[in-house]
């Protein structure tokens, strides 16, 4: 007998990979957790039968949430993490001595419990005594912060349901307000390759925009994720991503990175036509 | 009949509403009852509403509470006769009397003074009212108000009772009273002889359902032909349908639907005036008298310090965030919590106010600070809707009398009724919440450039 997870990239669009057994399932307060062991992508972290990372590609994924603004921002001490349960995120971070502080805002605690339980790989750093836990609402956590932040990045799943209120004006607009005034901020974009998604990640774009003077995406390839071509917002009171990249400063401190690199970084801002177009500029 | 004969008549029909709704949509049949004569499933349904609402008869409306609250005006009171009423009712209990000729007696609700708001009706007044009038039909009263705010209804009911007159309770905004213990007394608890509760409001019923309560105290029949005087006689079985199945629903589940409600909204109160600038108001605006209880599932905020009228942030909370709220008036918002939002929705509506006070924060000078004006009543509302009226700008009607009703929508509630005086601050009040963008209602130029008041 063979068992199939299969991810549901559209209504008419799927991707399949093989399970060879099931490490967790879950129902939380919030939403039904599932964790796989695959044939081709390791362990696999589902939440609300969505696919959200694998142990095969999620290096990409958060390699380029953190780099990216940290080769940019001179000097991060204080980041908030709002989702990533998994931990992912937080285990680039950490690679930074001059991160003082980092805190991981996750409004499900069975999410982390599960991931340090069945994904070491992501969940490893959750106990750097630089990171604090917060388990509550995103929104409801940043609307309480002002000056606070030099770095934000918003690691969740997709702007329909629970995480549907990370995709909004009033958040974005409260985080503008929770971060210094040469805080970035970085977001999860969604892909721009199906209709289906096109118009939240317009929206999203959109919306960040109004609330910051520098707003722009760079792109990256995630093979489990739907189209594979996936995008991610960088928005600044004062950076520009590309000109204020430092790249002999950010080389000089020998982050071990498997994706990311320097060059990179420049070439990942540099925009494929329909991707241009669709959010108009 | 229908025509449409389960949508067969018209594809787009079942394609668009689906073919449950359609297989809903049926009338004039035997086995479905008469809404106007009700002799089976209809009367069994209003039997177990009547049981669920702790009245002795209920009545199914597909007309809306507006013909809920004239019903209970037109079964109480003739013409001629009076009725005591706070001045702040909606609309449709003054239209009740222009079709009908009944005179109204006006009792001042009490005002709070820093939220610029109507309250309810102070027992005293009530009283001198009576007093007054002895010999006025019935006492008409808001259980609660538009902003959740109650009058002492037991004591009025006690005190209107012993004075041989029939006390009805417009609650429109009351349905949830009747399923909780920590809310205001409702109608029927507090010994109303008759109450219009708006089930589609808060209840969970369908738009312009509603249900009509009575006592014994009232003959159930001649309610009956009251209603079915403009009641539609091809009453939709969607809308009835939703009655019943809203009924079941709050007669298993309403204290535990009541209680998440509450949460939400003690909670987003909380949240919000941790803000700072906004001031979501509860309990604490309790005197004793002209509020004598408050609507904990209320989410009212005033606005004005933040130097924006509540229309203005209800326009934001729209426009900017995607978030549609109840309405906005002159100096606060009220938003509609219910057991079907999401906590991610209370949420999102605490952050879009903290995004509005932090991007539009103004100084508070200029802004209009009372939302309700003491009505200088010239003519019955019916002589003066029914009198030979002529059309004047809007500027030159002071000093006239109206002929014509002028309201924003919502909340519905009259700045100016047919019958009353138009006076400065009358206009002064049209003016500001014209240009603050109020859907202003009522008046026969649709533009509110012009009024109709009678010629003298």
């Amino acid at each position: 007998m063979e068992l199939w997870y299969t991810d549901k990239h559209t209504e008419d669009v799927r991707f399949s990979v093989k399970v060879k057994r099931q490490l967790a399932s879950h129902k939380s307060e919030i939403q039904q957790i599932d964790i796989l062991d695959t044939c081709g992508f390791g362990r696999v972290l589902v939440l609300d039968g969505e696919l959200m990372i694998t142990e095969k590609d999620e290096f990409i994924y958060h390699e380029m949430l953190t780099h990216v603004p940290m080769a940019v921002h001179p000097n991060v001490e204080t980041v908030l993490v709002v989702g990533g349960g998994d931990g992912g995120t937080v285990r680039e971070l950490a690679k930074y001595p001059s991160i003082r502080e980092i805190d991981l805002v996750e409004a499900d605690k069975e999410v982390v419990t599960l991931s340090s339980i069945h994904l070491p790989f992501t969940a490893c750093k959750l106990r750097d005594p630089r990171v604090r836990l917060h388990f509550e609402d995103g929104l409801r956590f940043v609307r309480g912060k002002k000056d606070a932040y030099d770095l934000i990045i918003v690691d969740c799943p997709d702007p329909y349901g629970p995480a549907e209120g990370l995709f909004t004006r009033e958040f974005y607009g409260n985080c503008c307000n929770a971060l210094k005034e040469d805080g970035i901020l970085i977001n999860q974009h969604e892909s721009p390759f199906y209709a289906a998604h096109q118009t939240s990640v317009k929206n999203a774009h959109a919306h960040i925009a109004i609330e910051f003077p520098v707003s722009t995406v760079y792109q990256c390839h995630i093979p489990s994720y739907p189209s594979g071509h996936w995008l991610f917002g960088f928005a600044s009171l004062k950076y520009d991503p590309v000109r204020d990249l430092d790249a002999a400063r950010w080389n000089a401190l020998g982050i071990a990175a498997r994706y990311y690199n320097t060059d990179l970084h420049r070439g990942a801002f540099a925009l494929p036509n329909y991707v241009k177009e669709l959010l108009n500029r | 009949m229908p025509g449409h004969k389960g949508g067969r008549m018209n594809p787009e029909l079942p394609e668009y509403y689906g073919r449950l709704c359609m297989s809903l949509d049926v009338n004039s049949m035997k086995p479905l009852d008469n809404l106007g004569h009700p002799v089976g499933v209809i009367r069994d349904a209003q039997a177990l509403a009547a049981e669920a609402f702790g009245a002795d008869h209920a009545f199914f409306m597909v007309n809306g509470t507006t013909s809920a609250v004239q019903t209970m005006i037109w079964t109480t009171c003739g013409r001629g006769e009076k009725i005591i009423m706070p001045r702040n009712v909606h609309r449709s209990a003054i239209n009740a009397l222009v079709i009908n000729g009944a005179i109204p007696v006006y009792v001042n609700p009490g005002r709070n003074a820093r939220l610029g708001i109507p309250l309810g009706m102070g027992v005293e007044d009530v009283q001198r009212a009576i007093e007054q009038h002895p010999d006025a039909k019935a006492i008409l009263v808001n259980n609660p108000t538009y902003y959740g705010v109650c009058s002492d209804l037991e004591t009025i009911v006690s005190i209107a009772h012993a004075a041989g007159m029939k006390v009805l309770a417009d609650e429109a905004h009351g349905t949830h009273f009747y399923f909780s213990d920590r809310l205001p007394v409702s109608g029927m608890a507090a010994g109303c002889d008759m109450a219009a509760v708006s089930l589609h409001k808060t209840g969970g019923s369908l738009t312009q359902s509603s249900i009509l309560l009575s006592r014994n105290t009232v003959n159930p029949d001649y309610v009956r032909q009251m209603i079915t005087l403009t009641q539609s006689t091809s009453a939709n079985y969607l809308l009835l349908s939703s009655l019943d199945l809203a009924r079941r629903h709050l007669h298993f589940h309403g204290r535990e639907v009541y209680e998440k409600t509450i949460a939400f909204a003690e909670y987003a109160r909380e949240e919000i005036n941790r803000l700072g600038g906004y001031y979501a108001f509860g309990p604490e605006i309790c005197n004793g008298d002209t509020c004598f209880a408050f609507d904990l599932t209320k989410l009212s905020v005033h606005t004005r310090d933040i130097g924006q009228a509540g229309i203005e942030v209800y326009d934001l909370l729209r426009d900017d965030y995607g978030i549609q709220i109840e309405f906005g008036d002159v100096g606060n918002i009220l938003a509609i919590i219910s057991a079907g939002d999401r906590r991610m929705d209370v949420e999102r509506l605490i952050s879009a106010l903290a995004e509005i006070k932090r991007l539009h924060r103004k100084d508070p000078v200029g802004l209009f600070d009372h939302e309700y004006i003491d009505p200088d009543v010239a003519m019955t509302p019916e002589a003066a809707f029914v009198a030979q009226k002529e059309t004047v700008p809007l500027r030159a009607s002071l000093g006239r009398v109206a002929g014509e009703f002028v309201m924003s929508y919502p909340p519905g509630i009259p700045i100016l009724a047919p019958g009353e005086r138009v006076t400065p601050d009358i206009l002064e009040h049209i003016e500001f919440t014209k240009a603050k963008g109020c859907f202003m209602t009522g008046p026969l130029d649709m533009a509110l450039n012009n009024l109709q008041v009678v010629v003298s």
